[in-house]
């Protein structure tokens, strides 16, 4: 194995995903993500010299439409397909306050 | 010990856009729950969102309104995190490339001018809002997509006084711009403070605690007040301050402890792929500088140097950008800057707080309340009679034709009072020689004869003045 990805930052990116792991689970998930981060590795043997940086891929720039507001009024139909809904509302299991700033 | 305060600020501004950032849904408020949500706003798989092209004007009119440096090479970025009132599990906001950056307000505080600076503003999307009940939470997605500029203050803000200054100052730039109601009470605009204190002469920063539930201008200051006092009293005593989050109460004026920060934020920030980047033409930047209206203190400066207003008038007109245009319209129709100034701050100021509304949504019209104010100029009618016609033009009525209908009409033709004023001298001798013999009450006595026999209409300087020299013959 590598070493491109221990335990711990496993653990953190569970974590951070809200998933919890057994230990045989994280002993498990290791080596195979490290297989995953060395298989995009192979993105690092293009050479990219005199090749500017960019932040997308795709060559469109400026894609905006007009400030014009469209209900296409489908709420009726997006929560029938939440898992629970009531009184126009999704219903979540209860969520203990930890919002974040935006 | 000696300590400095240093505070920093984010403010969130929500844009009065008619449809969301990235989807067409309508910006609008108090529509049924989810009533204005589609598959975009939902995060549905597959997809596509699109930059609403008026969100990314109001972030350039911010950055100008601010005397930011606009960014022309600039991008969208995801920032991840999981929370239900984020249905994407990520939000679209802009990481390495705001839209303006560098930017400044000034500040006045008890005459002390500073300079604050602005680090950077990025457009973004707001998520939705959560209800929380016993054992569910509800979930509203029709503020998720609802565009936002987010402002970041640089360390400069040195006092809680500063900070209340320096929000009075953005508030007023950005309403004046349009682009926001930037209403606290409302939620359109909703401020996160930081604050940490060090030993004078220490180079590096104190551990910030970041502060919640602050939902006034005041409670910030309030709030940062107890913060700083308390981080102060934490070193004194020798201890050190705790990375954390804490909650303004305003029931005791103190804040307590939410929950201590472990570790750094993660939220793996990455360019959007979904939306192509910006390039921002110099021609769009030009065009939508030269539509935006004078900023408050340029029109400051233009009542206190060319219309003779006192520095606290013109604070109190520039509050609003429609009561600063109401001032400037009523003033073009030749109205007395000062009289209108008055009238504003207190009769005008006064109705509005009475109604609980905003100056345009009354039938008062710069016309109606600068020809009132010319009535009172010209000595038509006086302004206890101007009472009256107040009352008369809050329910949209044109003052001369009120004046003429109720004849509140002013007697200040001299001729005319000359012989009433003559009357009462005859009719009252023993004032006459009250007055003689220093008396000076005698003239008030006299005054209020005149008023009676006129009706109240007389014009008090013309009958004193007559008055006077009747009596120093």
């Amino acid at each position: 194995m590598a070493n491109r990805i221990n335990r711990e930052q496993v653990q953190h990116v569970a974590s951070l995903a809200k998933l919890e792991f057994t230990d045989a689970e994280l002993d498990a998930f290791t080596p195979q993500l490290d297989d995953i981060i060395g298989m995009f590795e192979t993105l690092s043997e293009v050479d990219t010299d005199g090749v500017e940086v960019t932040s997308n891929v795709s060559d469109q720039l400026n894609v905006m439409r007009e400030d014009v507001a469209d209900n296409w009024g489908q709420s009726a139909a997006l929560l029938k397909n939440a898992p629970d809904a009531a009184r126009g509302f999704i219903k979540v299991p209860a969520i203990i306050d930890e919002s974040e700033d935006n | 010990m000696n300590f400095e305060t240093t505070i920093g600020l984010e403010v969130h501004i929500e844009l009065k856009t008619h449809s969301k950032i990235f989807s067409p849904s309508p910006v609008a408020y108090g529509a049924d729950p989810n009533a204005n949500t589609n598959v975009i706003d939902w995060g549905y798989p597959g997809v596509l969102p699109t930059t609403n092209k008026g969100v990314v004007a109001d972030g350039i009119i911010a950055a100008l309104a601010l005397h930011a440096t606009v960014e022309k090479h600039t991008h969208f970025d995801r920032k991840n995190y999981f929370y239900p009132d984020n249905p994407k599990a990520y939000q679209i906001t802009q990481s390495d490339k705001p839209i303006g950056h560098d930017g400044w307000v000034e500040i006045d505080v008890d005459g002390v001018k500073k300079k604050i600076g602005i680090a950077e503003m990025h457009i973004e999307e707001d998520a939705g809002k959560n209800t929380h009940e016993r054992d569910y939470s509800y979930v509203d997605l029709n503020r998720q997509g609802t565009p936002l500029i987010e402002i970041v203050s640089k360390p400069d803000i040195a006092s809680p006084a500063e900070a209340y200054a320096y929000l009075e100052a953005l508030r007023q730039r950005i309403q004046f711009t349009g682009i926001s109601d930037v209403k606290m009470e409302e939620g359109s605009m909703r401020v996160d403070v930081n604050i940490s204190v060090r030993p004078v002469g220490q180079e590096k920063f104190g551990t910030k605690t970041e502060l919640k539930n602050l939902n006034s201008f005041n409670y910030v200051q309030r709030g940062l007040e107890y913060e700083e006092k308390r981080q102060q009293q934490v070193l004194m005593s020798g201890g050190a301050v705790q990375q954390e989050t804490r909650r303004f109460d305003e029931k005791t004026g103190e804040t307590i402890l939410m929950r201590v920060k472990a570790g750094a934020d993660d939220y793996r920030y990455f360019p959007e792929p979904d939306l192509p980047a910006l390039n921002i033409s110099d021609d769009w930047i030009k065009e939508l500088g030269d539509a935006m209206p004078e900023m408050p203190t340029k029109r400051r400066e233009r009542y206190v140097n060319e219309l003779g207003l006192t520095d606290y008038d013109a604070m109190v007109i520039t509050q609003t950008k429609e009561m600063s245009d109401f001032f400037d319209a009523t003033v073009a129709l030749k109205a007395d800057p000062k009289m209108a100034a008055n009238y504003l701050q207190g009769d005008v100021n006064a109705y509005l707080n009475e109604k609980q509304v905003d100056l345009q949504a009354t039938k008062l019209t710069p016309a109606n309340l600068a020809g009132m104010i010319n009535l009172i100029s010209d000595g038509t009618i006086s302004s206890k009679m101007a009472k009256k016609v107040f009352k008369a033009i809050t329910d949209g009525e044109e003052p001369k034709a009120y004046v003429e209908a109720h004849g509140l009409v002013q007697l200040s033709d001299p001729a005319k009072l000359q012989p009433i004023i003559d009357d009462v001298l005859s009719a009252n001798p023993q004032s006459i020689e009250d007055f003689n013999n220093g008396k000076k009450r005698a003239v008030g006595f006299l005054v209020g004869q005149i008023m009676k026999q006129t009706h109240g209409q007389a014009n008090p300087q013309v009958v004193n003045k007559l008055l006077m020299a009747a009596l120093q013959q």
